[in-house]
């Protein structure tokens, strides 16, 4: 494999990584108007995700510097021509953000209220606006000679990334909904199990009209194969979430994620940003990578470094990996 | 209509006002990550509750800086390309390797060790509790120097080549990008600065408590560790800044001539230092003016009869060298910001030199007035901070690459006026927002000062006891 091949397969895993990190929490935050009842359990539903929601959003900075880093006119091309789209998810980001470190801070219910509300409309912007990035991505966008994006905003809200941005909304909705159910007790348990059947029914058939859109449209033999095993692992979970098996459920929902974010970049390759007008204007691998040099430099650092990132992160996860309730709020409260 | 949605001033707006705020956070994040880890190593070796309760103080304050620092930071790494497409094509190969490395050694090791020490007070033993907020306060400081690694490269760009096939520079030597001289000098200064704002904002902490007579059993504490740390940050930042200069006469001498205003190449005792000048704008009349001769000399090149070139006859030279126009950054611009910068951070440092002096062997002054301005000085360090970075990049114009690439070059081609007038006004709006709470948030949470910690147990002097720490609950 050659370095720019290695290094689009890198820039895939990281947002392999987010989506299936940052997914559920996003869910978790999407889901506070329907398995909060009172301030009580939507103080369990944060803290749920409280130690982890940082890491899980550094994917996407360290993602974005990877493509930065390796395939400069890919990030160029790509954050310019996707202006407003990734202002709104900036800013939902940063009021997101924000959100869970200040709705503690006061303890008047209207305060909290507000910043629960942040939480939740911070969480479902990303979440649907990163999937109608993605699908036109895979779709293509007009760009001249220059690569530079000549659309607008309106021409990225087109049918099959308006049903891309639904279909990661609703994945990362369940994804949320199946981590609750796994990392709670008691009432909120049982709500979140109930709404994850009725959410893994929706989302079976957004998810199923977008792969299929995706496999006739733009697929290849591999992507179709990833495609395949998004759709299956998919009906798992929704299966194991039904016979109560929550934590087969939320795996189940990782390797989804993760095999329908393979299968958008397997129907990319080689190219990174394809032109729709002209396939001549067309990035791909080979004219949007950095010099050899700099890939194996980055190779490097990947190599030594990644793996320790992924064992710290695990042992994070592995410290907080006790059910929280009820309990433990009122509790600590004192 | 033309001139407000000209992409290029908009963006210059927008990269200016993003970055001066993101940097109202990042030296708090930097300094007080530090400072509340050695307060808990002090804690864990001494079991002294006073030092927990400062922990848990400065902590919430740090952490209430810490998201703002995080959130704003995306918007930095976002809007290079966003905003600056053609300098992110042009650079991407040098530039984004700095940042790739940032993200990937700093920024992960912080957001990951964050959560462990906000949530691992009852799930980790003390000592490995305490590793994960040191992890922390490393990460911050790392991710500072991959981050003027990479702005370096924008002021004395080196080990790179220019591939004129693909129009673009191209990373040779990595190892000469991360000990660029000047990120090797403006590395200390920057950290020294940031620990200088923190410890601004310890002293005015305190001072404020103290003024009310309150919470002395940590407040004296705190106090006298803000005023000896503003005192040797500021030694330490003089000294870095005194080598950065000698780099910066070196790399770019336009910004040195800028930042003194100096029209002609003068030698010894003209190379004066102007501390205050008041003239017109072009430097042709100059009506009011404090120097010190030998001075500028003796700072730009370390003796007494050097030379230091002036802004008519460096432009003259960048004329031959790079072809016609205007190679002059905005002098009233370079020439103030630099005498802010230092102005205000000395003025700090001696208000915390006096403040020594004033609480030495275990006085506290009583008079009122004495706190007032140690509260009301809180500031200067932050101001100094932002106007240095203001100094930094304006001097570095019109180039965004020194030499290499100009800004007006830089910006995106295919991003209209309007998209980055309508992100500057949704920024301008919901930084302003969360900047009036946050200020709120900390002002709330420092006159509230410590909290009191529960021990455990029946006698509170049992040193065996082992006090209540809970996680902190959203």
């Amino acid at each position: 494999m050659d370095l720019p091949t290695l290094w689009f397969w890198i820039v895939a895993a990281l947002f392999v990584g987010y989506f299936v990190l940052d997914g559920f929490d996003f869910g978790v935050g999407m889901s506070l108007p329907f398995l909060g009842k009172d301030d009580t359990d939507r103080r369990v539903l944060i803290n749920t995700i409280g130690p982890v929601w940082d890491l899980n959003e550094t994917w996407v900075i360290v993602a974005g510097a990877a493509i930065f880093a390796a395939f400069p006119e890919w990030y160029a091309t790509l954050f310019s021509g996707f202006y407003l789209a990734l202002l709104l998810i900036l800013l939902a980001l940063i009021i997101r953000g924000v959100s869970f470190e200040y709705r503690h801070q006061r303890p008047e219910l209207a305060w909290k209220r507000r910043f629960d509300l942040m939480i939740t409309v911070g969480s479902a912007v990303p979440a649907f606006l990163w999937g109608v990035a993605f699908a036109n991505i895979v779709q293509g966008v007009p760009l001249d000679a220059d690569h530079n994006f000549t659309g607008t905003f309106f021409s990225l809200l087109n049918p099959y990334a308006l049903l891309g941005g639904l279909t990661t909304l609703l994945l990362f909705f369940t994804h949320g909904v199946y981590f609750v159910a796994l990392k709670t007790d008691g009432e909120i348990r049982a709500r979140a199990r109930r709404l994850g059947v009725r959410a893994s029914i929706l989302t079976i058939m957004v998810a199923a009209g977008f792969l299929a859109w995706t496999v006739l449209a733009f697929g290849t033999l591999l992507g179709t194969a990833f495609a395949a095993v998004a759709a299956v692992a998919l009906i798992g979970s929704a299966i194991a979430n039904g016979r109560g098996r929550e934590g087969t459920a939320f795996a189940l929902m990782a390797v989804t994620i993760a095999a329908a974010v393979l299968a958008l970049f397997s129907s990319l390759f080689p190219a990174v940003m394809p032109a729709s007008n002209d396939v001549a204007n067309s990035l791909t691998i080979a004219n949007a990578s950095s010099s050899t040099y700099t890939l194996t430099i980055m190779s490097w650092t990947a190599l030594i470094f990644l793996p320790l990132v992924l064992a710290y992160q695990a042992w994070t996860y592995w410290t907080f990996r006790k059910r929280i309730t009820r309990a433990h709020i009122d509790a600590a409260a004192h | 209509m033309e001139d407000l949605l000209d992409p290029l001033a908009l963006s210059r707006w927008q990269f200016g006002l993003t970055t001066i705020y993101h940097f109202l956070f990042v030296p708090i994040t930097i300094g007080m990550a530090s400072v509340v880890a050695v307060y808990q190593t002090m804690w864990v070796r001494t079991g002294k509750i006073v030092y927990l309760q400062l922990v848990h103080f400065l902590g919430k304050i740090f952490l209430i800086n810490f998201a703002m620092g995080v959130v704003t930071g995306i918007v930095q790494e976002f809007q290079f390309g966003m905003n600056w497409s053609n300098y992110s094509r042009f650079v991407g190969d040098v530039f984004g390797a700095p940042l790739a490395l940032e993200g990937l050694l700093a920024f992960f090791l912080e957001a990951t060790f964050i959560g462990l020490w906000i949530f691992g007070w009852d799930k980790l033993p003390p000592k490995l509790h305490l590793v994960t907020i040191w992890a922390v306060a490393v990460g911050t400081i790392l991710s500072a120097y991959f981050i003027i690694a990479a702005n370096a490269f924008m002021q004395n760009p080196v080990g790179y080549t220019i591939n004129e096939a693909k129009g673009r520079a191209e990373l040779v030597d990595i190892g000469a990008v991360l000990t660029n001289p000047v990120a090797l000098a403006a590395f200390p200064h920057t950290i020294l600065a940031a620990f200088m704002v923190t410890a601004g904002v310890m002293i005015a902490v305190a001072a404020w408590h103290l003024k009310r007579n309150q919470n002395i059993e940590t407040m004296r504490p705190t106090l006298k560790f803000g005023l000896w740390l503003m005192v040797g940050a500021f030694a330490g930042t003089a000294l870095s800044g005194d080598q950065l200069s000698l780099v910066m006469v070196d790399t770019q001498p336009m910004k040195m001539a800028a930042a003194e205003a100096m029209y002609n190449t003068s030698t010894g005792a003209d190379a004066s230092f102007s501390i205050f000048t008041l003239g017109t704008p072009d430097g042709v009349h100059e009506l009011f003016s404090i120097r010190i001769p030998y001075l500028l000399s003796f700072l730009s090149t370390h003796t007494f009869d050097g030379t230091v070139e002036g802004i008519n006859d460096l432009q003259a030279q960048y004329v031959q060298l790079y072809g016609p126009g205007d190679y002059t950054p905005v002098i009233w611009v370079t020439y103030w910001a630099f005498r802010w910068m230092i102005g205000l951070g000395a003025a700090h440092a001696l208000v915390a030199v006096v403040g020594l002096w004033l609480t030495r062997k275990g006085r506290t002054p009583t008079a009122k007035w004495v706190w007032t301005i140690a509260i009301w000085a809180s500031p200067m360090s932050l101001l100094a901070m932002s106007v240095g970075w203001v100094f930094t990049e304006m001097g570095r114009q019109p180039w965004i690459v020194f030499s290499l690439m100009k800004t007006s070059d830089a910006v995106s081609p295919n991003v209209s006026g309007l998209e980055v007038l309508i992100s500057i006004i949704a920024f301008t709006i919901v930084y302003g927002i969360l900047a009036v709470v946050e200020f709120r948030l900390i002002l709330k949470t420092a006159q509230k000062g410590p909290e009191p910690i529960e021990l455990e147990g029946d006698d509170p002097e049992d040193p065996a006891a082992k006090p209540i720490v809970r996680a902190t609950v959203y």
